[in-house]
């Protein structure tokens, strides 16, 4: 069997716990692997972590090479990296997939550069298909679609001559499959090879807050004021916001009302953020609120007033209840094509 | 003590005032088309650099690759107070994917000597890859801390950093030499120094093309700085087929702008059907995936 159809996915825990982005990314690896006919695989690393290692197989991950040593319990780069390009080296897959996260946009890059391998960042879609360079076809590579330029285009990279090829995503991008219980996964015990010597980063304090908000890297951001405070508004504004990959964010005073935490708050005072799409739900428009996210490329305004000045900004305007036309487009989302 | 500290530096295009026609043919960024800014993180680096080297003492040496007009973010480095900067350009440098534009970052980075921090903003705005930094790291065989938030601690062997994550932050420490990516939270840049702005506008570049040589140094030992020193492939020591295009396992095989519609607002109505299009529409435009 060609290990280079295989498709392979690094493992990234958070507190003894999968991330998301893993398992998005077994997803979006089991599409790509049964079009060049290999399976998904994946590398772990970490401590006392055999039992988690099982949802990977309800994902759809055959194999994972699982590194288990105490001093893997916390995330540092050097040790990481290695373990990844000698997990790479032994196994050869074609494709290997890491979360555009802060582990990920630090491990992968470094394994990268030890394997002169391409790497691009943060994609946002993955395709087979073949590429041409002078006289020679190369079949079954990995199309690699990312935005580009601040999203004022959209390219597609591809690295045919360097095996493996290599892509970070950001976490929401890839769908989710249904887990499947009844599918196993085979844990393949590797041995850490590291040194004292490798062990450069000294962790001294782990700090877990409550999930920040990052505004500022968000391509969507549904955002709340003071026509949106009711909880069930403000519910469905953060379902659509998750729901497009995007953060919740809101107007001052929802902030000064104790509603929601400055992390929200987009505006002169708050923070100003450019993502594609800006839904400004029940916010009136005040050139404070306005200045902090007047350069999204697109905005809808959703307001009950059709004369809030937020309608003079907007790309689109509806005229209506925040948690009626909310409803309506969660729904046109989930059922898009 | 005297820490001696390194900071790369990027011209980038203003990404917000961009359009489709700023690609050249072979799919790479026509540079020479864009209006070209400081890359934002990588001045919060610098003022990084220049914070330790008030508090403790040190050297800050800037080190830019791009194409001769890149001397621009350089004369602001020194208009900062920077004492050295270096501009790695070549036309064999073009068309450099991350993996190039590292190798030839670490290939200048060993041309100037020994260093005990490197300090690189995150990501530039143009690519938002954050690959360089812990790419130079890894062929410098050094360790890197990246995503910083503030530097909390530094003493003459170490250096403790507060690393922002997911879920919250660590407070990590390492000893030099290392390589920090610095986010923008961390701390206000400072303007240029009108003083400096008057000794620096007019220098000039120092054009090497031979091999490195010894007394390209010896400006360090100067109280202010003569030239600009400009490195090319030989200067650098570098391998020619591993920079560029040649050295670049990343290949554009197609760029598509993103259409933009006019400004004019369009009113949607509040039906299932309406909302529908709108959703449709955003998805076909690719502004929502």
């Amino acid at each position: 069997m060609d290990s280079k159809k295989n498709v392979m996915v690094f493992i990234e825990t958070r507190n003894a716990k999968i991330a998301e982005v893993s398992l998005e990314l077994l997803s979006a690896a089991g599409r790509l692997a049964q079009e060049l006919g290999g399976s998904v695989e994946a590398i772990a690393l970490g401590h006392n972590l055999a039992d988690e290692m099982k949802i990977l197989g309800h994902y759809g991950c055959r194999r994972v090479y699982y590194t288990d040593d105490e001093r893997l319990t916390h995330f540092t780069s050097i040790p990481y990296a290695k373990t990844v390009v000698k997990m790479i080296q032994q196994y050869q897959p074609g494709i290997v997939l890491f979360g555009a996260t802060t582990m990920g946009r630090d491990v992968a890059p470094r394994v990268a550069s030890a394997l002169k391998c391409g790497l691009t960042a943060d994609c946002t879609d993955l395709q087979i298909g073949e590429h041409k360079i002078k006289d020679v076809t190369y079949k079954n590579t990995l199309m690699q679609i990312r935005p580009a330029f601040g999203g004022n285009i959209v390219a597609t990279i591809v690295s045919p001559e360097s095996v493996p090829s290599m892509a970070t995503v950001r976490e929401g991008v890839m769908k989710m499959i249904a887990p499947d219980s009844s599918k196993t996964v085979e844990i393949i015990p590797e041995a850490c090879r590291l040194d004292d010597d490798d062990f450069l980063t000294e962790v001294l304090e782990v700090i877990r807050e409550e999930k920040q908000v990052n505004l500022k890297a968000a391509q969507v951001i549904v955002s709340a004021g003071m026509g949106a405070i009711d909880p069930e508004a403000l519910a469905l504004a953060k379902d659509l916001a998750k729901l497009l990959g995007g953060e919740l964010g809101c107007s001052r005073p929802v902030v000064d009302s104790g509603v929601l935490d400055k992390d929200h708050q987009v505006g002169q005072t708050g923070i100003t953020v450019r993502p594609n799409l800006y839904i400004a739900c029940g916010i009136s428009g005040q050139i404070q609120h306005r200045a902090g996210m007047s350069e999204a490329k697109r905005i809808i305004a959703i307001n009950k007033d059709p004369l809030a000045p937020i309608f003079g900004l907007a790309h689109y305007g509806i005229v209506g209840d925040v948690k009626d036309v909310l409803g309506k487009m969660i729904k046109a989302y989930k059922t898009k094509s | 003590m005297g820490l001696r500290m390194i900071v790369t530096v990027k011209q980038v295009p203003d990404t917000h005032n961009v359009s489709g026609d700023a690609m050249k043919e072979d799919g790479t960024v026509n540079r020479a088309a864009l209006p070209t800014i400081f890359n934002p993180e990588d001045l919060n680096a610098l003022e990084e650099a220049l914070k330790i080297k008030e508090t403790t003492g040190g050297t800050v040496t800037c080190i830019s690759m791009g194409p001769p007009n890149a001397v621009d973010v350089l004369k602001e480095c020194l208009y900062r107070g920077a004492d050295d900067v270096i501009l790695v350009s070549d036309r064999r440098f073009a068309g450099a994917d991350t993996l190039a534009t590292s190798y030839a970052l670490k290939c200048a980075i060993e041309q100037v000597g020994k260093y005990d921090l490197i300090l690189c903003g995150r990501q530039a705005i143009d690519g938002d890859t954050a690959q360089v930094g812990p790419q130079i790291a890894e062929k410098l065989n050094i360790n890197q801390l990246t995503c910083i938030s503030a530097v909390t601690a530094i003493d003459e062997q170490s250096i403790t950093a507060k690393r922002s994550v997911e879920d919250g932050y660590e407070i990590v420490k390492s000893r030099f030499p290392v390589l920090l990516t610095i986010t923008a939270t961390t701390n206000e840049p400072r303007t240029a120094n009108a003083k400096k702005v008057m000794t620096y506008k007019n220098i000039g570049k120092e054009i090497c093309n031979t091999s490195y040589d010894e007394s390209y140094m010896a400006a360090e030992a100067c109280a202010v700085l003569n030239h600009v020193k400009e490195w090319n492939v030989e200067a650098i020591a570098a391998d020619p087929i591993q920079c560029g295009l040649s050295g670049s396992p990343t290949k554009v095989k197609k760029i598509q702008s993103v259409v933009l519609a006019g400004c004019e607002s369009k009113q949607v109505t509040n039906t299932d059907a309406g909302v529908t299009d709108l959703i449709h529409e955003l998805i076909k435009e690719n502004i929502i995936g």
